[in-house]
């Protein structure tokens, strides 16, 4: 029973990171309509700024702060310079933006083999590796301070998308972009803050993860495909489900791990993809209607 | 209508190829182009022609391979019976595929098949005993010339281009395209939208697999990250039909033959054109600047996407009129 909980609890935690990714891909679900197909490798990024920073001596937490404002930065310019220009251009296939993310996606993960080699990179703390016991079940320090950041996050993230006006503008583009507009929503302007946001976003859990996990450029690749599974379960375009989608992939994967073998921890994720599917194509936003 | 004989003379070349160029080399850079043709273009009918965007071609150009390598593997039986089943494998594959995803709408479709490629990886590593995991499968190639294989290649692409062809101009084509311009409109004439993608995936995945039965008796080596590699088949396939140009016949072929001399171009060094100067002026610079073209084959790949994504949307074949009224400054005639 004590592996049942250790392993609930290990994906719980993980769960919650995965939230944070899944939110910022959600975001950009729903107001652009398009998958970012960038989405790890923008966060693999971001566990490169850490670990530049953390070679300065810096802590993964502080270097947080760092890592947001700079993938906000990219995020920004991507979508204006590469992706605002395509709703103009006149072409057969409507996902256009979505192979552009990919092509995206192989830029970033080639730059950063140049500049760091494709060895892998440590991120060593003194809570790396130290873990705290509660009741039998032994938690990750490093892990358990991710998750409170990442639930104040997600807390924040809520805050703003609720009661700001900016927020508001980023809702009203995601409902009906042309009505948006016409209710005088720049929203050209909210498409490149959002990107930028989910960009921020993912940056935060690429910097709260890169203590408990090594960094390397292909790393990008499989997070996007989490981050996708993660929208398809929560539902295209749905916050709500997104934290629901990330815990309940956190959990599949690990009790995936704990009871299949290791050798099934991403196989686990898929299977849940095809299930959702399956019998419930719309993810857990038929359940929840947010 | 102005008949069009360049295919006929293209083809007439490509016969008349062997006999004159006699180099392994290039008569194996030709069967890599031919291979890309018959990827690029079944890609192109399901996504050019009928807009469903797959991410996962990997996934059937992997099970045609492993269904040659493993009838081999488990019965003995020569490859080339996989030959004649590996598409019929990948058509089986795709078909449940697409009864799941395609009464769904939106990205559904693009994202599953992401995954499908993605799980089939992870199946073919797990399971060793069946399909010997990460080691691989290796059979003894036929013949030792390069001859029979390129002979097999172009008749093979040429049957995918021609079947492509004859699927477009006539009915069903014509129901992939309304599919593809308006699914509601093409509900209310009556079309069963969720079954003619389904038969145009069947076309798609069935060629695709074709190619990967073929690639594993000619390269007589696959592993789970060769054949179901996202970056070099999923995303490939895609890269292939939109630089010749989605949603037209002859534009995966443009497509597969661009590509496959970018790809030589990044990975020999600009043919070896940085070695040969470094050799002969001594300078250490240019045999390291040769070094890292070769390292910069996928950043070059993914600059490419982007290049082609922004400027020429269409292809080279779709934006064709295009590329000729900028470069030739000639307006065209009416």
């Amino acid at each position: 029973m004590d592996v049942f909980f250790q392993t609930v609890v290990a994906g719980f935690l993980k769960g919650g990171l995965y939230a944070l990714i899944g939110i910022g891909m959600t975001l950009i679900m729903g107001v652009m309509g398009i998958i970012n197909l960038a989405h790890g490798q923008l966060m693999m990024l971001a566990m490169y700024v850490t670990f530049v920073l953390n070679t300065m001596g810096v802590d993964p937490y502080i270097s947080l702060f760092v890592a947001m404002p700079v993938l906000f930065l990219i995020g920004v310019i991507i979508q204006k310079v590469l992706l605002n220009p395509l709703i103009k251009v006149e072409t057969i296939l409507p996902e256009n933006q979505v192979l552009m993310t990919v092509g995206i996606g192989m830029v970033i993960t080639e730059v950063a083999r140049f500049a760091f080699k494709s060895d892998y990179k440590y991120v060593k703390t003194a809570y790396s590796d130290a873990t705290f016991f509660f009741g039998g079940v032994s938690f990750s320090m490093a892990l358990t301070i991710a998750f409170a950041i990442a639930l104040a996050f997600t807390a924040a993230m809520f805050w703003f998308l609720l009661k700001t006006d900016l927020g508001r503008s980023i809702r009203a583009t995601a409902q009906d972009k042309d009505a948006a507009t016409l209710m005088g929503v720049n929203t050209g302007r909210i498409t490149v803050i959002t990107f930028g946001l989910g960009a921020a976003l993912v940056a935060a859990a690429g910097s709260l993860l890169a203590p408990v996990y090594y960094i390397f450029p292909d790393l990008g690749g499989p997070f996007t495909a989490k981050a996708f599974i993660i929208t398809i379960l929560g539902g295209l375009g749905s916050t709500v489900g997104a934290i629901l989608g990330g815990v309940t992939l956190g959990l599949a994967e690990s009790l995936g791990a704990t009871y299949l073998g290791m050798e099934y921890e991403d196989i686990v994720g898929l299977a849940i993809f095809v299930a959702v599917l399956l019998f419930l194509p719309g993810g857990f936003k038929r359940l929840t209607k947010i | 209508m102005k008949k069009n004989w360049l295919p006929l003379i293209l083809l007439a070349v490509l016969l008349a190829f062997p006999l004159v160029v006699t180099s392994d080399y290039f008569l194996h850079l030709m069967i890599l182009f031919f291979l890309w043709v018959m990827i690029g273009s079944s890609w192109n009918v399901l996504a050019g022609f009928t807009g469903q965007v797959s991410f996962g071609h990997a996934a059937f150009f992997g099970a045609g391979a492993y269904t040659a390598g493993l009838l081999f593997q488990h019965l003995q039986l020569s490859p080339w019976w996989g030959m004649a089943l590996g598409g019929v494998v990948a058509m089986l594959l795709g078909l449940p595929f697409g009864a799941i995803c395609f009464p769904l709408r939106g990205a559904y479709f693009a994202l599953a098949s992401l995954a499908l490629g993605e799980g089939m990886r992870h199946i073919a590593t797990i399971s060793e005993s069946f399909t010997g995991g990460m080691m691989g499968i290796m059979i003894m190639p036929t013949f030792v010339s390069k001859i029979p294989y390129y002979y097999i290649a172009l008749a093979l692409s040429a049957l995918t281009v021609l079947s492509v062809r004859f699927v477009i101009h006539s009915k069903p084509g014509y129901y992939f395209l309304s599919i593809r311009e308006d699914q509601d409109a093409a509900e209310s004439f009556g079309i069963d939208t969720t079954l003619y993608k389904n038969v145009s995936l069947a076309i798609s995945s069935f060629w695709t697999g074709m190619a990967g039965a073929l690639y594993m008796n000619y390269m007589g080596f696959i592993d789970p990250h060769v054949v179901f590699s996202l970056h070099d088949y999923s995303v490939m396939a895609i890269l292939v039909a939109i630089v010749g140009g989605v949603g037209t016949i002859y534009g995966p072929a443009v497509g597969a033959f661009i590509m496959v001399a970018v790809q030589e171009f990044f990975r020999s060094g600009f043919f070896g054109l940085f070695d040969y100067i470094g050799k002969t002026t001594g300078s250490a610079s240019f045999v390291s600047a040769a070094e890292v073209v070769r390292q910069a084959h996928v950043l070059g790949f993914g600059i490419l996407v982007v290049v082609v994504i922004l400027w020429l949307p269409n292809g080279i074949v779709g934006d064709w009129p295009k590329i000729r009224r900028n470069l030739f400054r000639i307006q065209p005639t009416r």
